[in-house]
């Protein structure tokens, strides 16, 4: 099976770890990876911030790079939900806007090949031990996008627990956001960073080394709160554990 | 809407005060939480929820799309009923009428039951500038108003203080009100019950007018539906002699069959209770029982302006339970001041900005009051899918565009202060159209990594006030890629 790495431009940008071990993962169980080198932004931010025609020309970019793959697989619930969510979206708001299918049409085809990565893995390749060794205690924080979006449900837990070696503690409030939320980390930031140290007190309170979400953009606001406050943890994503072999551990 | 809130400041800076105060985030805290666990016991135990939901959010939709022809049958089958409709546009006119209503009767004292539709056109400061004294009769309604306080959450307006504020609130005003408080009242529930019980008892056996919303209107009988936890309503719809109803003209429901649903939901939703305990429907007058003058106020507000927009409409499904205030983190964090109407929390946070417009700070601002988590449309019993609404109002403060604005159609200029942010999108929106532009970019910070800040200037100051930032990697993972696609030719694959 040959599939398109959908890296996503904060992960290509500030996390190509995370690239490089889905690249791994996904190379160890047999599937093929191409990186489409003209890929850039699912346009999730300027739509979410209500800049929905700024997005639309990089939604049809998104469709140009990717609409021949067999399989789209990205390592970020929120830039899954944006493909699979809201590209539906932009092309109804386009019609109702009196600019007929053209855009609806254009956006179809990548809508339901996009997998985020630990739907791909347990949905499309069904395996949920993916042969990874990580012998470390692990809390899990189902990102909202993730959680709620693409109703990912138990699936990055059932990956996670059979991972030889961890050990996965029950975070406490695991859904509740986590305060980031794109711009709004900005623009209301004092809410977010309050957000953002319950997320961080309830975490501390399992006793885990590492905190591992489905998300960079999550972990980055998590991990940036964890530092502020000195707790001693660490935001790993989950394909980075995923990735890890006894061979070749996660440094 | 009422001028109660006009001059608020922006939600980012009134959530400010909230964040910091650290007993009314504690109080919210717990009652959030408490009622979120409740809520969701409740809804487990129904095995056809998310039927319910979708029904609900059809009978809705329905009577939406055919207001015109409800709100026409409604007005006849109350008048066949013995009551009197009024048609209200704005708060003003609302509040006008129901003065002159009063007025009418001779007296200059009401009691109310508790009423989103009257603190939304600001009715008792309206009557009190008539000489006219509205007492609330809810619990916390009565603690809000004595506290000469605002409310801050739609079911449970004192959710912001706790039992020794309440008691010290008892002590200190209820004199001037009416029965003063018991000598030597404690801070146990019991006993603050009983001394709001005593002081509300001489206010209900004493009025002639009871002012109340509704929660439903049934447009096939013109009966009036309120639900509460107290009785408190119940009295105030059926003591007095007058009955003055304002029911906003999204409250209908087309047949008795329709409340079915609603009586299941929304108490599940909202007190996480299986019933309402206490029910109310109050069909016109009738000559042995109850008031024998009812007049029922309909109130516009902005309401057929938001029914003109194809996407922000679905707000008007609304039915007031509160869940999502009470599941949502940036609410439980702000506090429902902080949003700068009745309407506090996620649906405030799109119904104001449509029902008052988005011109002033405050309501340009309610738009971005959520980080899009999506708990509120999860939990909401009708479906409103909140965060879709948040995303096309931003829109609508970034860009502007065509809107209904009492009755007309006028195209809104972008709100101001967003000129920088436009720039930025647009300018990141060519450089994501251009790969090798981004790759340039993508370089530039690699190489100057080391030189580069751990805080930012401008206006990523306020994040970095708080969080530390990540490194910059030394190489973009498109230049790893390019290297060694994917690992395979020489790099170290690491
Ligand atoms: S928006 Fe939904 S959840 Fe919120 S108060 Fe209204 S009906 Fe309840």
């Amino acid at each position: 099976m040959r599939v398109a790495l959908f890296l996503t431009c904060v992960n290509d940008t500030l996390y190509p770890d995370t690239g490089r071990a889905v690249v791994k993962l996904l190379t160890r169980l047999g599937v093929e990876v191409d990186f489409p080198m003209a890929q850039t932004c699912c346009g999730q931010a300027h739509y979410n911030t209500g800049y929905r025609h700024e997005a639309e020309p990089l939604a049809v970019k998104f469709s140009d790079v990717f609409r021949d793959y067999e399989a789209i697989v990205t390592p970020s619930g929120s830039c899954g939900a944006m493909v699979r969510e809201l590209y539906p979206r932009m092309g109804e708001r386009a019609r109702a806007e009196g600019r007929g299918d053209a855009l609806a049409a254009t956006l179809a085809p990548v809508v339901p090949k996009t997998y985020e990565l630990t739907e791909f893995l347990v949905d499309v390749l069904g395996v949920t031990d993916v042969g990874a060794y990580y012998p470390h205690k692990v809390t899990y924080h189902p990102t909202c996008h993730g959680l709620r979006g693409l109703g990912l449900g138990d699936r990055p837990r059932r990956l996670l627990q059979a991972v030889k070696g961890l050990e996965l503690a029950e975070l406490p409030g695991a859904e509740e956001c986590c305060g980031f939320g794109g711009t709004f980390a900005l623009k209301n930031s004092d809410v977010s960073a309050a957000m953002g140290v319950d997320k961080v007190r309830n975490a501390e309170s399992t006793g885990a080394e590492v905190l591992c979400a489905a998300d960079n953009s999550c972990l980055m606001h998590i991990g940036g709160t964890m530092a502020r406050l000195r707790v001693g943890m660490r935001p790993v994503h989950i394909a980075e554990i995923l990735a890890s072999t006894e061979e070749e551990p996660l440094a | 809407m009422s001028g109660t809130y006009l001059g608020m400041p922006a939600f980012p800076a009134a959530a400010h005060e909230a964040v910091r105060d650290r007993t009314l985030r504690g109080n919210l805290r717990h009652a959030t939480h408490t009622i979120r666990a409740k809520r969701a016991k409740a809804v487990a135990e129904v095995s056809d929820w998310a039927a319910l939901r979708e029904a609900g959010r059809q009978i809705k939709d329905h009577t939406l799309r055919h207001l015109d022809r409800y709100l026409v049958q409604l007005e006849e089958s109350v008048t066949a009923a013995g009551g009197v409709v009024h048609w209200a546009a704005d708060a003003d006119e609302a509040n006008r009428i129901v003065a002159e209503l009063v007025r009418a009767t001779g007296e200059s004292e009401v009691v109310k039951v508790k009423s989103m539709a009257t603190q939304e056109i600001g009715l008792n400061e309206a009557l009190e500038a008539e000489g006219i004294r509205a007492y609330e009769t809810d619990l916390a309604e009565l603690i809000v108003q004595l506290g000469k306080d605002r409310p801050s959450h739609i079911l449970v307006p004192a959710i912001h203080r706790n039992r020794g504020e309440i008691r010290d609130i008892f002590r200190s005003e209820m004199a001037e009100w009416g029965r003063p408080a018991p000598e030597g009242l404690t801070d146990t529930p019991a006993e603050l019950a009983e001394a709001a019980r005593l002081h509300l008892r001489e206010k209900f056996l004493r009025a002639k007018v009871g002012i109340s919303g509704a929660n439903f209107m049934v447009a096939e009988t013109g009966t009036l539906v309120v639900v509460e936890s107290e009785g408190n309503g119940r009295m105030c719809v059926t003591l007095p002699e007058t009955l003055i109803s304002v029911v906003g003209i999204e409250k209908i429901v087309p047949t008795w069959r329709d409340l079915e649903v609603f009586l299941q939901t929304l108490p599940r939703s909202s007190t996480a209770e299986r019933m309402n305990p206490y029910t109310s429907t109050w069909t016109g007058t009738t000559d042995e029982d109850g008031p024998n003058t009812f007049h029922l106020v309909l109130l516009d507000n902005g309401r057929t302006d938001t029914l003109a927009d194809q996407v922000g409409r679905q707000a008007l499904r609304c039915i007031r339970c509160s869940a999502c205030l009470n599941v949502c983190p940036v609410y439980e964090r702000a506090g429902g001041h902080a949003y700068g109407s009745v309407y506090p929390g996620p649906i405030g946070a799109i119904l104001s900005p449509q029902l008052r417009g988005t011109q002033s700070e405050i309501d340009a601002s309610l738009p971005y009051a959520s980080s899009l988590c999506g708990a509120c449309y999860e939990v909401c019993p009708v479906a409103i899918d909140i965060p879709e609404v948040l995303v096309h109002l931003r829109e609508r403060v970034v860009q502007g565009g065509p809107v209904t604005r009492g009755g007309n159609k006028v195209v809104l200029r972008p709100a101001k202060g967003h000129a920088a942010e436009r720039a930025a999108m647009r300018a990141s929106r060519w450089a994501f159209g251009h790969p090798g532009v981004l790759r340039t970019g993508q370089r530039l910070a690699s190489r100057s990594r080391r030189f580069l800040p751990r805080t930012l200037p401008g206006p990523g100051r306020a994040w970095s006030a708080s969080r530390d930032l990540p490194q910059v990697p030394a190489e973009p993972f498109r230049d790893w890629w390019q290297r060694t696609r994917g690992g395979k030719d020489g790099g170290d694959g690491k």
